[in-house]
C-alpha cells in the first residue's frame, strides 16, 4: 500500500490551502455537509445563474481528503452547468468506489482524478465525497444537511 | 522489547508483557505488511486464547438453551452461564449473585436503569447529573428519559486538563439531584473521576449513583461495595472478553423495587392473559435467551485476568502511559488533549500539521492500530474546540516497542504532511 498514491502532491496542497475557502457574494443556494464519523464540516454557498454556476465557496474543517476534494471540486464545477457538474460527480463516485472508470471517463475529470488512489481505502471514500454530497443537496435545496452516513 | 529485563525484581514483581503476548493470537499478524502494533484498546481489547477456546467451546459442546430444558447439555450450558455470573460478582466483589444482571454491554446496562429505574421513578422537575466528559451511551439514555418524564439534565464541567473537581461538582447537585451517572475512566481522555468522593456527596443529598466502567474495569480496581455505588455498568469486551455481553451490578433492593426493562420468556415466573408474575432477580432483568457463550467468554476472561496480580498489570500500563506521555511530548507539533494528573491508559493527541483521520490512515500503513475521531464524547471535543482526536490506548499486552512505532509511524507522519 503505497500512501503517495493516496496523499498526492495535489491533495496536501489543496488539503493544506483550500482554494474558493470563502464565501462568494452574492449567492442563492447553500448546503452543509457534515460526517458524523469523524466530524468533518463543510458549509458549501453558490451562487446559480439559471443552469450555470457563476461562483462557488466553501468554509470547511476536517482531514486533507475532505478539505482537498472540497477544494478541487470547486474549482471543477465553478462556470459549469447543474448538468455538467452532476455528470462530474457521478464519475467522480464511480472512480472511488468501483473499477469501472473508462480512460475516458478519468480523463475528463481533469485533476479530480488525483483521488483514484482514495479507492484503495475504504474507509476514507466519505471523506473524498462529503463536498460533493453538499453540492447536491444544495443544488436541489433539499431542507437538512448532507451526511455521509 | 525487552523493557522487563531491565527491571531488577523477584520475578513475581514483575508484570511480563511479552509473555502475556504469546496469549493473544491477533497480535501475531501483519497488517499492511507490518507486524500489527494494537494500540486501540480502549475501543476493544484483544481476546486471549482461553476466552477464545470458551466461546468456541460452549457452542462445540454445550450448546443448548439455559435454564429451560432437563437435558444434560441444557444442564451443562446452564451451569457454566451461572459460574460465569459467579465469577463477575466475584470480580466486581458484589455481596450477591443477584445482583449481577448480564445485558448486551455497558450501554444497554445505562439503558436499563434509565428506563426501568428511572420512568417509574422521576417525575417533572427531578433532575439528573452527568459529567462533561461522558460517553454518548451515558448522555443520551438520559436525554430521552428526560423526555419521557420532563426530568433535566444537569452537566458537572470538567476542566481544561479534563478534570471532575469536587467542587463543581457539589455546586450543581442540588436537592433535586435523584441520580448521578458519571464515567469510573473517561474513554476520550484517560481521566480517572474521584467517584468515591463523588458518590458520598451524590448520597448526602440522596441522589443514586450510577458508574459506567465500561473503561475502568481492566485499568483500576472495581470494588462495588466499597465504593457504595447504586449502579455499575460495564462491557466484556473491554476486560478482554467477547463482544456482545456485559453487565449491570445494582443493589439489590434497588432491582428489586425497579420494574422490568424489556417483557418475554426467562424473566416470567408465569404467564396468563390476565396476569404476569415475573421472576427473580436478576432473571426479571434477563428476557429472552441470553449470549451464554459470551457469559461463559466473560467468565473466561475474568479467569484469565484474575490469574495475574492486577496491580502488577496496572503497574506496567501506568509505567507504559508515562513513557508515552513524555515521548509525545517531545514530538514537535504534538498536543496532549486531557492532561489530568489521575489518568490510565488513554492518549489523546492532535499534530499541528494533520487531521486525526489522516494520521489514523498514514500510521495504519505502518501497522498501527489507533483510533481517530470524537470517541462518542462529542461534548468533550466541544469543550477543547476540536473536532476528533487520535487516540492511541493501552491493554495489559502493550509494551515500550509499541509506544516506539508509534512514535516511528508518527515521523512518516511529519514527512508527509510537513
Amino acid at each position: 500500500m503505497d500512501l503517495r498514491e493516496l496523499y498526492q502532491e495535489v491533495i496536501l496542497d489543496h488539503g493544506k490551502n483550500p482554494r474558493n475557502h470563502r464565501f462568494p457574494e452574492p449567492h442563492n443556494r447553500e448546503g452543509r455537509g457534515y460526517n458524523p464519523l469523524c466530524g468533518d464540516k463543510i458549509a458549501l454557498r453558490l451562487q446559480l445563474d439559471g443552469e450555470t454556476i457563476s461562483d462557488v465557496g466553501f468554509i470547511g474543517q476536517g482531514c486533507a481528503i475532505s478539505q482537498a476534494s472540497c477544494s478541487t471540486m470547486t474549482e471543477a464545477i465553478k462556470g459549469k452547468t447543474l448538468a455538467e457538474a452532476e455528470a462530474l460527480f457521478s464519475k467522480f463516485h464511480t472512480m472511488l468506489t468501483s473499477e469501472d472508470s473508462s480512460e475516458d471517463d478519468i480523463e475528463q475529470l481533469g485533476k479530480l482524478a488525483v483521488f483514484a488512489g482514495v479507492r484503495e481505502f475504504p474507509m476514507r471514500v466519505k471523506c473524498a465525497t462529503l463536498g460533493w454530497h453538499t453540492l447536491n443537496q444544495a443544488l436541489h435545496d433539499e431542507s437538512g444537511e448532507a451526511k455521509t452516513e | 522489547m525487552t523493557e522487563v529485563s531491565t527491571i531488577v525484581a523477584a520475578p513475581s514483581e514483575v508484570f511480563d508483557a511479552q509473555r502475556v503476548r504469546e496469549d493473544f493470537p491477533a497480535l501475531h499478524q501483519d497488517v499492511h505488511g507490518k507486524p500489527l502494533v494494537y494500540l486501540d484498546s480502549a475501543a476493544t481489547t484483544l481476546k486471549p486464547q482461553s476466552v477464545i477456546d470458551a466461546v468456541d467451546d460452549v457452542y462445540a459442546r454445550d450448546c443448548a438453551n439455559i435454564h429451560r430444558a432437563v437435558h444434560l447439555l441444557s444442564q451443562r450450558a446452564t451451569a457454566r452461564f451461572e459460574e460465569a455470573r459467579e465469577k463477575v460478582r466475584a470480580f466486581v466483589n458484589a455481596s450477591k449473585k443477584t445482583e449481577i444482571v448480564f445485558t448486551r454491554g455497558t450501554t444497554e446496562a445505562i439503558n436499563l436503569v434509565s428506563q426501568s429505574w428511572g420512568r417509574s421513578s422521576l417525575r417533572e422537575g427531578d433532575e439528573i447529573l452527568v459529567t462533561e466528559l461522558e460517553h454518548h451511551s451515558n448522555i443520551v439514555p438520559w436525554q430521552i428519559l428526560c423526555q419521557q418524564t420532563g426530568a433535566k439534565l444537569v452537566v458537572v464541567p470538567m476542566t481544561d486538563r479534563g478534570e471532575v473537581l469536587r467542587e463543581s461538582f457539589e455546586r450543581k447537585l442540588s436537592e433535586r439531584t435523584r441520580l448521578v451517572a458519571m464515567s469510573h475512566v473517561s474513554n476520550a481522555l484517560g481521566t480517572v473521576l474521584p467517584v468515591t468522593e463523588l458518590i458520598a456527596l451524590a448520597h448526602e443529598r440522596g441522589a443514586l449513583a450510577l458508574l459506567d466502567g465500561a473503561q475502568a474495569v481492566s485499568h483500576v480496581d472495581v470494588d462495588v461495595q466499597a465504593l457504595d455505588c447504586d449502579f455499575y455498568a460495564f462491557s466484556g469486551h473491554k476486560l478482554y472478553g467477547p463482544t456482545g455481553i456485559g453487565v449491570l451490578y445494582g443493589k439489590e433492593r434497588l432491582l428489586d423495587k425497579m420494574p422490568p426493562y424489556q417483557g418475554g420468556g426467562d424473566m416470567i415466573r408465569s404467564v396468563t392473559f390476565e396476569e404476569t408474575i415475573y421472576n427473580d432477580l436478576p432473571y426479571k432483568f434477563e428476557a429472552g435467551t441470553p449470549h451464554i457463550a459470551g457469559a461463559v467468554g466473560l467468565g473466561a476472561a475474568i479467569d484469565y485476568f484474575s490469574a495475574f496480580d492486577a496491580g502488577l498489570i496496572h503497574a506496567h500500563e501506568n509505567a507504559l502511559l508515562r513513557y508515552a506521555t513524555e515521548a509525545l511530548e517531545a514530538v514537535r507539533g504534538v498536543r496532549l488533549i486531557g492532561t489530568a494528573p489521575g489518568k490510565v491508559a488513554a492518549l489523546s493527541f492532535l499534530m499541528e500539521s494533520a487531521h486525526p483521520h489522516d494520521i489514523g490512515t498514514i500510521i495504519d500503513a505502518e501497522g498501527v492500530a489507533i483510533r481517530t475521531g470524537h470517541h462518542c464524547a462529542q461534548p468533550v471535543m466541544e469543550h477543547f474546540g476540536i473536532a476528533a482526536t487520535a487516540r492511541a490506548s493501552l491493554g495489559m499486552y502493550n509494551s515500550r516497542a509499541d509506544i516506539d512505532a508509534l512514535l516511528a509511524a508518527l515521523q512518516k507522519v511529519q514527512e508527509l504532511f510537513g
